[in-house]
């Protein structure tokens, strides 16, 4: 039997990830052509483009691709997806790599995933996004110097537009959310 | 004879981009489109819940497609204005057809909740995708009692409706030419604008204030060169970005850029006649009261707006990018 085939064998990154990326990701297909990364609005800002990452979870370097902030910076534009010449869903494998990265907690700025989870958070208490909770919980620990600026100018500005409330709406059946989301980890856990 | 549609409103739309829900409402029996609430959703989990969670996001949604199909008396078309939204909606309904491994994970979490979705049951659609597909031109033209005559507009798509594009209703990923279509059906100039489908950052703003303010300079600069006197959004993501946030990006740059950003439904409103306060001006952060004032109409201005430069002429040709400067072209004869 050749290696490949050897189902004792520990599973690359590379399968990892195809595995955990709901629907094809066809990660596996990539030509390493760099479309992705020249289409990439937030590319300059990115520790490796989304080829480089694609390379390194080929070369089996989960510690660095976790590390770093290339699926924290994309923005979902789905530019790279729609130009990819193999038709890799990129921006599904960039969420893949964000599941797996909370998980992993090697990226030291937390800025982006912690959005994130207050985000979830709150979705999961209301069944609503809630805007004022939200921007205040966040910048307060992660941008606080930059706080009474943002409440003065932004924040401010939003509530006296009858652009913002300071109070959640919450759906009816929140409780049957929770239910649904609960099981949906469980599977996902599964 | 009214349009019946299942409508997603999105906690964006309720909140944040207030003035895109009062435009569609004001607008939609000149439409002939009638719009039911599909009741007790939630929200639609933006591009936060995959981060954290990929199969939770899809249950997620999978609620409110459930909750829709439900309630589908007649109407299998459940429409949403944001993009957000949108995409998240019709991407859980497309992997669903896609992999019935999938469906069936969806619908044992929806079962926890004594619900069900099966994939393909509802047809999930953008405004403008209803606007122009099913509305038509011909009917927005004959709505049309104000024509936008000498407005030059720069139409804003974003991302997430162009693309991905699951079921192809755009045909072009990275030049749309659909919003164009209406603007001109209302009368306005239409100016070309290559940033039209580039990114407005999204969240990035609480993330990185370099890295977003830097996306949105790249669009407000290429409206301005081209000479747009208002950009029209159809998302409410990209009009906060574009509009609020325009303003920070201002102060983090030391620029005066001045392009007041609308949702395109708040400027058919205005063409069709309706009253400008019932369809949300006066609640952009950029005020369109000048540029809407050069075509003679007269929008509100609410308190602490931020006024249009006192410069004479264009505002800030030397500012931003050093991008060679293209000669604004008089129109576009864009095609749908």
């Amino acid at each position: 039997m050749n290696a490949a085939n050897d189902p004792s064998r520990p599973r690359s990154f590379l399968e990892e990830v195809v595995a955990a990326t709901l629907g094809k990701s066809r990660l596996e297909m990539c030509i390493q052509c760099g479309t992705c990364g020249g289409s990439c609005p937030s590319g300059m800002d990115m520790d490796h483009t989304p080829r480089g990452i694609f390379a390194l979870i080929r070369a089996d370097m989960r510690e660095e691709v976790l590390a770093s902030n290339t699926p924290w910076y994309c923005v979902s534009c789905y530019y790279c997806t729609v130009r990819c010449p193999q038709e890799v869903h990129i921006t599904d494998v960039m969420y893949t790599l964000k599941n797996i990265a909370i998980q992993a907690g090697l990226y030291e700025d937390n800025t982006a995933a912690d959005l994130a989870t207050t985000f979830v958070g709150q979705v999961e208490q209301y069944g609503r996004s809630f805007e004022f909770g939200l921007a205040t919980r966040h910048n307060l620990k992660h941008h606080p110097l930059n706080m009474p600026k943002m409440a003065a100018g932004l924040g401010l500005g939003m509530l006296s537009r009858g652009r913002m409330d300071l109070t959640p709406t919450r759906i009816q059946g929140v409780d049957q959310l929770k239910r649904i989301l609960a099981r949906a980890r469980e599977l996902e856990a599964a | 004879m009214m349009a019946k549609y299942l409508f997603y409103p999105g906690c964006s739309m309720e909140r944040t981009a207030r003035p895109y829900l009062d435009s569609v409402l004001a607008i939609r029996e000149a439409l002939g489109i009638e719009l039911e609430d599909v009741h007790d959703w939630n929200c639609c989990g933006a591009t936060e819940y995959p981060a954290i969670s990929v199969m939770g996001a899809h249950a997620l949604v999978g609620r409110n497609l459930a909750l829709a199909a439900q309630q589908s008396n007649g109407s299998r078309t459940l429409v949403a204005g944001c993009s957000a939204c949108y995409l998240n909606l019709a991407k859980t309904d497309h992997y669903m057809r896609q992999s019935p491994d999938l469906a069936a994970k969806v619908n044992n979490a929806l079962g926890a909740g004594g619900l069900a979705y099966q994939a393909g049951s509802l047809t999930v659609r953008h405004f403008l995708d209803i606007f122009i597909n099913e509305v038509g031109l011909e009917k927005i033209r004959s709505a049309v009692v104000k024509p936008l005559k000498g407005l030059r507009v720069a139409c804003y798509y974003g991302c997430q409706v162009p693309r991905p594009d699951y079921d192809q209703r755009f045909k072009n990923h990275e030049y749309p030419t659909q919003l164009e279509a209406i603007m001109k059906a209302c009368g306005a100039t239409v100016i070309d604008f290559p940033m039209k489908s580039h990114c407005c950052g999204g969240h990035m703003t609480q993330i990185s204030e370099r890295t977003a303010y830097g996306m949105i300079r790249r669009l407000v600069a290429g409206a301005e060169q081209y000479e747009a006197d208002i950009m029209v959004s159809l998302c409410p993501m990209c009009q906060l970005n574009l509009d609020a946030y325009q303003v920070e990006m201002n102060k983090f740059f030391k620029t005066h850029f001045h392009v007041p950003t609308v949702f395109f439904t708040q400027l058919m409103g205005i063409a069709f006649g309706k009253d400008p306060l019932a369809l949300g001006f006066g609640r952009e952060f950029v005020s369109a009261k000048d540029a809407l004032g050069k075509i003679g109409l007269d929008v509100p201005e609410s308190e602490g707006q931020v006024p249009a430069p006192k410069k004479a002429g264009r505002a800030s040709k030397q500012e931003g990018l050093p991008m060679p400067i293209m000669p604004a072209p008089k129109t576009f004869e864009g095609e749908v």
